[in-house]
């Protein structure tokens, strides 16, 4: 087991006086694919949520617990919530351009970094469209806007746009749910050479989709943690039997 | 459930399904497209109706010409009451020209008139509203001067202002805050606009003499501000719809890549939401454009051309409402002033057309990626 990225301690968070996530303790391994799975509405995506503090956003939201990013706990009063969402990445469900050309889009966060060099942003973008397999495809067309690009295209160029702020940790919120086929199968070649050098954790519907691309897999449910290990062992001999049934398809 | 043609009404025939007037249907289909009808027949004919007085300018109508004649003959026999007397006795030399007019009244007087109506459609372009004078002259361009300046100053004024407000609202504002600013502001846009211009008349007036130490008490600056008050709730309201219906996506991607909530307001929201400001600011400037109660009361009314803030100026809404209710019927002025209406009604027509198409069309493309 590589070296742990991301712990979460005890972590529970409520929406008002709901509570969506029980008592949640994991590691995180540095430089390997972590998958979420469970069904609708069992707090996977909430948990991720947690590991960027995106749900800062939503009002009425209490944490309680601990989570560890290199051993720094990120909701200490005094971390700064803008440098950490630099440092962990995040794709989103719909792919969300901006109303701006694609150089525009992926220039975007080294732009807000303070870069304003032409040629040091032309570099970013460019690296960074290699580094999502979408460069080929749009490099004639960079002042497009990114509207005009398919779906799955669309959802390359937010990895991309990501991967120019040159985080550590990217955070997939069922980057793929909504593409077909063909679209997934890039998205999921691309996440096997993003892991190489980023630590991925991703959320996903789709359990084929879980044991093709992850390392590790955990199994949600109602807001708790019910299994967490090797996605190999969980898909063949899970421990849990919730975890059995739902993997085997027999709710969810 | 025994008998479904009970439960149902009816019995499933073909007769049953024969085709059926139903008069209540029809009446009140009817009755909604006839209301539909009226209420745009009544704009149409009210802008026929502007138009087609402020027509005679272009030509010299006999009708408008007569009317005229009989109003100046009663001012005469008011005025020069000694001219009348004497007209047809010994003192003919001294008043000669005035009996002159009195006796030959049908002639003369048409011919006078005749040339001032050809002079007047000249006159619009001039750079003097005198339209009761000897030698009346009805020159649009001061009233047009004026009407910018106070709109210019009121924009200056009334889009920041109203603009950073509704950003603040839109992206920054805690729930609760929000839920109180919009609604109260929104409020402000009933506000009587005669309130608002006795406020400037009284308030803001001597606060911007005290201020800026200029002479005119009321000035296109003092009238601008006013303007402004009545021009920041809708900016705000439009604006802040415009900012809210940003997609939340677009917000929670600039946030995820690290971006300060303002650098996210700034560079992404305040951005995507161009055409609805852009629309916002347009039916502020309308607004501004037609305003007649503020700028009657705090502008000073003077027809001036310049560019200083601090003179007094006239715009043409309030041109029409100082001048409308004592202008002979008929006349050349009257004519003049349906002119300034129609000005105003095609100005703020293209404005608002303007901002509807425009924004239309750009949102659709922006949207749908066709252009960069």
């Amino acid at each position: 087991m590589k070296e742990t990225k991301i712990k979460t301690r005890d972590l529970s968070l409520y929406y008002g006086a709901k509570m969506a996530l029980n008592s949640i303790t994991m590691d995180i391994p540095e430089k390997e694919v972590t998958a979420f799975i469970g069904p609708s509405g069992c707090g996977k995506s909430t948990f991720l949520r947690t590991l960027n503090r995106m749900n800062d956003l939503i009002p009425g939201v209490r944490i309680t617990g601990e989570v560890l990013v290199d051993s720094l706990n990120i909701y200490d009063k005094q971390i700064d919530v803008v440098n950490l969402r630099k440092k962990v990445g995040m794709v989103f469900q719909k792919s969300n351009p901006f109303a701006k050309s694609i150089f525009e889009n992926v220039a975007y966060g080294p732009r807000i970094n303070g870069i304003n060099n032409k040629t040091k942003l032309e570099e970013i973008v460019e690296s960074s469209l290699k580094k999502a397999f979408i460069w080929e495809e749009v490099k004639d067309r960079m002042n497009d806007s990114a509207m005009a690009l398919s779906g799955g295209q669309q959802q390359r160029m937010c990895i991309a746009r990501t991967l120019a702020v040159e985080p550590e940790i990217i955070l997939m919120d069922e980057p793929a749910s909504a593409l077909d086929p063909i679209s997934t199968a890039k998205i999921e070649e691309l996440i096997h050479e993003l892991k190489k050098s980023y630590t991925i954790v991703i959320v996903t519907h789709n359990m084929q989709q879980a044991a093709r691309v992850s390392d590790l897999t955990a199994f949600f449910y109602l807001g708790e943690l019910i299994e967490y290990g090797k996605t190999r062992k969980i898909f063949t001999t899970p421990d849990k039997k919730h975890t059995e049934e739902y993997i085997t398809g027999r709710f969810g | 459930m025994d008998n479904p043609e009970e439960s149902r009404g009816f019995v499933f025939s073909k007769e049953s399904l024969r085709k059926k007037f139903r008069w209540s249907e029809f009446l009140s289909e009817k009755i909604i497209t006839g209301v539909g009808f009226l209420s745009i027949t009544i704009i149409i004919l009210i802008f026929f109706f502007v138009f087609k007085e402020s027509i005679p300018i272009f030509y010299t109508k006999k009708a408008a010409v007569k009317v005229e004649s009989v109003q100046k003959q009663e001012q005469y026999g008011v005025d020069t009451n000694v001219a009348v007397n004497a007209s047809g006795q010994e003192q003919y030399g001294v008043t000669a020209r005035d009996s002159l007019m009195t006796e030959n009244q049908p002639l003369a007087e048409d011919t006078v008139v005749h040339g001032s109506d050809v002079a007047t459609a000249k006159s619009l372009l001039g750079t003097k509203w005198m339209p009761v004078s000897d030698n009346p002259r009805y020159g649009l361009i001061p009233l047009f001067v004026g009407t910018l300046k106070i709109t210019l100053i009121a924009m200056l004024f009334a889009a920041p202002i109203a603009i950073l407000a509704a950003l603040f609202s839109a992206s920054f504002a805690p729930y609760w805050l929000r839920e109180f600013i919009k609604p109260a502001i929104e409020l402000l846009a009933g506000f009587p606009s005669v309130v608002i211009g006795f406020f400037a008349l009284m308030v803001m007036a001597t606060f911007f003499q005290n201020l800026f130490g200029y002479d005119g008490r009321l000035n296109a600056f003092v009238g601008g501000v006013a303007m402004a008050l009545a021009a920041i709730p809708i900016i705000f309201t439009i604006t802040e719809d415009a900012l809210t219906a940003v997609p939340r996506t677009y917000t929670e991607a600039s946030l995820a890549l690290g971006a300060t909530r303002w650098q996210t307001a700034l560079f992404v929201t305040l951005p995507a939401a161009t055409p609805g400001i852009f629309a916002a600011i347009l039916l502020g400037i309308g607004r501004v454009f037609g305003e007649t109660m503020i700028a009657l009361m705090a502008t000073g009314n003077a027809a001036m051309i310049g560019i200083n803030p601090f003179e007094s100026v006239r715009t043409l809404a309030a041109t029409i409402g100082a001048e409308m209710a004592e202008v002979v019927f008929g006349d050349t002025h009257y004519n003049v002033l349906f002119l300034i209406g129609s000005l105003l009604f095609i100005f703020n027509f293209s404005l608002n057309a303007l901002a509807e198409f425009y924004v239309k069309g750009k949102l659709v493309k922006r949207f749908q990626g066709k252009q960069s």
